[in-house]
């Protein structure tokens, strides 16, 4: 094993090409998961027979298929119909709508952890569903899907590299590339892993600060520092509580 | 004196269940009205289709001469005008104390943050708890948390408030210092209707005794009348039961 080897295969440009690319597809994908998610979570706390036979239906074809499946058959058949998508495009197409799927269930649970009498309170104050909703029911549930989501945020991590079926010039298929034509397996990978673990521990970081900012005492503490500090005119002031 | 609250023979089902049975009842302005009776005997329900969280099967209810039975579609504004408190408080638990009485001031009625925080904190002193500003309902006793909950609704300067066992839920050394500021607020003009077992206040705080069994408005009598004797056989039953 050659360390310069691995060194030189980190700082390659090909190589950060496709970590970027790997971050880019996970970042799109798990936007477009969590509001999908969203949806299809908001539509069966809404209870209507349609909306309930809709989100199941969803459920069952993204959860019931692999996701490697859902790749391969977006980016093959979608041309037969005239839809033609670059490689990119269906890769975070495949990954948002099953990402979707899992979210959908993941944010479920959080709202239905926030009580129907803290709902009670809201309306009885005179907000209207959505003011509800939003002002009582999120911000409760938010802090309650924060670790799952923490989860979601790195299996997307990984589920990425699949899209390497479909030609995205992503970390795992520059890796492969990278150790065919160089014959160097053992470096090629072991850069490609360092990647991963970096953004994986990237990843693990931001929800950590996450969780600080939605924990209301927390944000309380900073909040009332930031306030004394202003009043004070000075930046020494320490949160003591 | 036209009636601030009139509830006109409302009947209410929950499947085959009759909760309400073609009650009747009309609540003046600054009148603090105390409605007794078992458990079961329909009373929350009554308290629920007033600021219409349940919808009446028949009958109507007026609110400052108004009929608002139907008015499903605009019950979020009348609810703005009636306050509720409820039996488990029901704090947002992601807020704190002063956040809780802000909340709809700032969000539905657009006040700005700063004019929200000076009502808040005159409501928590009218309270008795202006050191809890920035205490979050889990560190705050039961009798802090529900009087924190009558500082939240009345934030929205209410023109009626509406009691739901405030009390039940309390451990006994916590239930006089809550009924002490509801107490306060009626002596003050503010129109009551208070769900409660707690005849002590009955006594002190109420004008006028409605006591309920199976659905039914079996009498609403003057609260000196009420316990001075002139009772209805059932009432004068159950009064006997709850005081031992």
């Amino acid at each position: 094993m050659s360390i310069e080897l691995v060194l030189k295969y980190l700082t390659s440009p090909n190589f950060l090409r496709g970590a970027e690319m790997t971050l880019l597809l996970t970042i799109a994908s798990l936007i477009f998961g969590v509001l999908i998610g969203l949806a299809l979570a908001l539509i069966q706390e809404s209870q209507t027979r349609i909306g309930t036979v809709v989100t199941l239906t969803y459920l069952w074809l993204f959860r019931g298929t692999p996701v490697l499946f859902q790749i391969i058959f977006i980016y093959n058949v979608l041309p037969s119909f005239g839809i033609r998508l670059s490689a990119f495009v269906c890769a975070v197409l495949a990954l948002s709508l099953n990402e979707g799927a899992y979210m959908a269930e993941i944010l479920r649970s959080g709202l239905q952890a926030v009580k129907k009498g803290q709902r009670t309170a809201g309306l009885a104050l005179g907000m209207t569903r959505t003011e509800m909703m939003r002002y009582v029911v999120i911000p409760q549930a938010a802090r309650i899907v924060l670790p799952p989501i923490g989860n979601q945020m790195i299996g997307m991590l990984k589920l990425s590299a699949l899209v390497s079926v479909i030609a995205v010039e992503e970390l795992l298929l520059v890796a492969n590339q990278t150790a065919s034509a160089d014959f160097r397996y053992f470096e090629a990978l072991t850069a490609a892993g360092i990647y991963y673990l970096a953004m994986t521990t990237a990843f693990m970081g931001l929800q950590i600060l996450l969780e600080t900012v939605l924990d209301p005492k927390k944000r309380q503490r900073m909040r009332r520092l930031s306030l004394t500090e202003r009043m004070l005119g000075t930046s020494k002031a320490l949160a003591v509580r | 004196m036209a009636h601030l609250l009139e509830i006109v023979g409302i009947n209410k089902s929950f499947g085959a269940t009759q909760v309400l049975k073609t009650c009747t009842l009309a609540v003046d302005p600054s009148e603090t009205l105390v409605v007794i009776g078992p458990s079961g005997s329909g009373k929350s329900t009554l308290l629920r289709c007033v600021n219409l969280l349940e919808t009446v099967d028949s009958g109507d209810i007026f609110f400052a001469g108004e009929n608002i039975t139907r008015a499903r579609r605009t019950a979020h504004l009348l609810r703005r005008q009636i306050g509720m408190v409820f039996q488990n408080f029901e704090l947002f638990a992601h807020l704190s104390a002063a956040e809780n009485v802000m909340l709809a001031p700032v969000k539905i009625l657009g006040m700005s943050r700063a004019d929200a925080h000076d009502i808040a904190v005159d409501l928590l002193r009218k309270v008795q708890i202006p050191e809890k500003a920035d205490a979050f309902p889990d560190e705050l006793s039961g009798g802090q948390q529900q009087r924190v909950a009558i500082a939240r609704a009345l934030a929205m300067r209410p023109k009626l408030m509406l009691y739901d066992e405030p009390t039940s839920a309390l451990d006994p050394e916590m239930i006089r210092e809550v009924l002490d500021v509801m107490a306060a607020l009626s002596a003050e003009g503010m129109t009551s209707i208070v769900v409660t077992h707690e005849m002590g206040f009955a006594k002190r705080a109420a004008d006028r005794i409605v006591f309920m069994e199976s659905g039914e408005i079996i009498e609403s009598a003057p609260s000196d009348q009420f316990f001075g004797g002139t009772v209805n056989d059932r009432a004068r039953r159950f009064l006997d039961q709850i005081l031992h």
